[in-house]
């Protein structure tokens, strides 16, 4: 996790386009200056940030279910549960299902464990829009590599 | 078996918190009900669901758009009715 970069995923654990799920894994790191603000002495992975988390993990699914044509934005939360507190050095698991693949939308549901214990979940809206320019899709594939997101599976050509 | 408008219209009431009485046949989902383009894609959810079907929300967005089509073809209920019974007469017609 670079939290000021807002990369908040490490690494595609798990891809499976026929289940429409994904399963990825990030480190809160040790320290960020984020930390120093949320809070002073009691530092807390902010829940804002779960939720993107989240929203990143699912956002990776949009891409990979249309192969990497379309870029997911998102347009609402709903059903945010934070459940208890994530703090420096815990090992998130964040998991998302693709409930609806609509026209121009898409429908997640998300949530985070830490070993196992439901950490936060919610249901996610995006809007599914051509990628701005080829620039930037080559962008995210870079990006995608760096999470050793399965492209091959998804991405013919 | 509810009709189309009224599955529609339930979905709208229950989706967008809008008493159902307000809600007619020629009603104008933008203009009338107040409707936003947020708030659609969760009626266009639910109407997926409930039709199994797919809204081609972006090619009437673009048509739209394109000056090709008025929002009232797509966005009067009786109008979104209509395209709704097309969309499951076609996907019977492909299935069959």
């Amino acid at each position: 996790m670079q939290l000021e970069y807002f990369q908040l995923i490490d690494r595609v654990v798990e891809l499976d386009l026929g289940a429409r799920t994904i399963r990825c894994e990030a480190v809160v790191p040790l320290t960020s200056t984020i930390f120093e603000g949320h809070f002073p002495g009691h530092p807390l992975m902010p829940g804002v940030l779960l939720i993107e988390t989240m929203a990143q993990t699912a956002g990776w699914l949009v891409i990979a279910a249309t192969r990497f044509e379309r870029m997911p934005f998102l347009a609402a939360v709903k059903e945010a549960k934070l459940r208890t507190f994530v703090t420096p050095g815990q090992v998130l698991s964040v998991v998302a299902e693709l409930i609806h693949d609509g026209s121009g939308y898409a429908m997640a549901a998300a949530s985070i464990a830490v070993d196992a214990k439901p950490i936060c979940n919610a249901d996610l809206t995006f809007k599914v829009m051509d990628f701005p320019s080829e620039d930037f899709r080559s962008r995210m594939r870079d990006w995608a590599k760096r999470l050793q997101f399965p492209i091959g599976t998804c991405v013919h050509g | 078996m509810p009709s189309t408008f009224d599955t529609v219209a339930s979905i709208i009431s229950e989706t967008c918190d809008i008493p159902r009485d307000k809600i007619s046949p020629e009603s104008h989902a933008i203009d009338d009900l107040g409707i936003d383009s947020l708030d659609f894609l969760d009626i266009a959810f639910a109407i997926d669901k409930a039709f199994a079907i797919k809204l081609p929300l972006e090619r009437w967005t673009q048509e739209v758009n394109d000056g090709a089509a008025t929002t009232e073809q797509y966005f009067v209920l009786k109008n979104l009715c209509a395209r709704i019974d097309d969309l499951v007469a076609a996907k019977g017609a492909v299935s069959t």
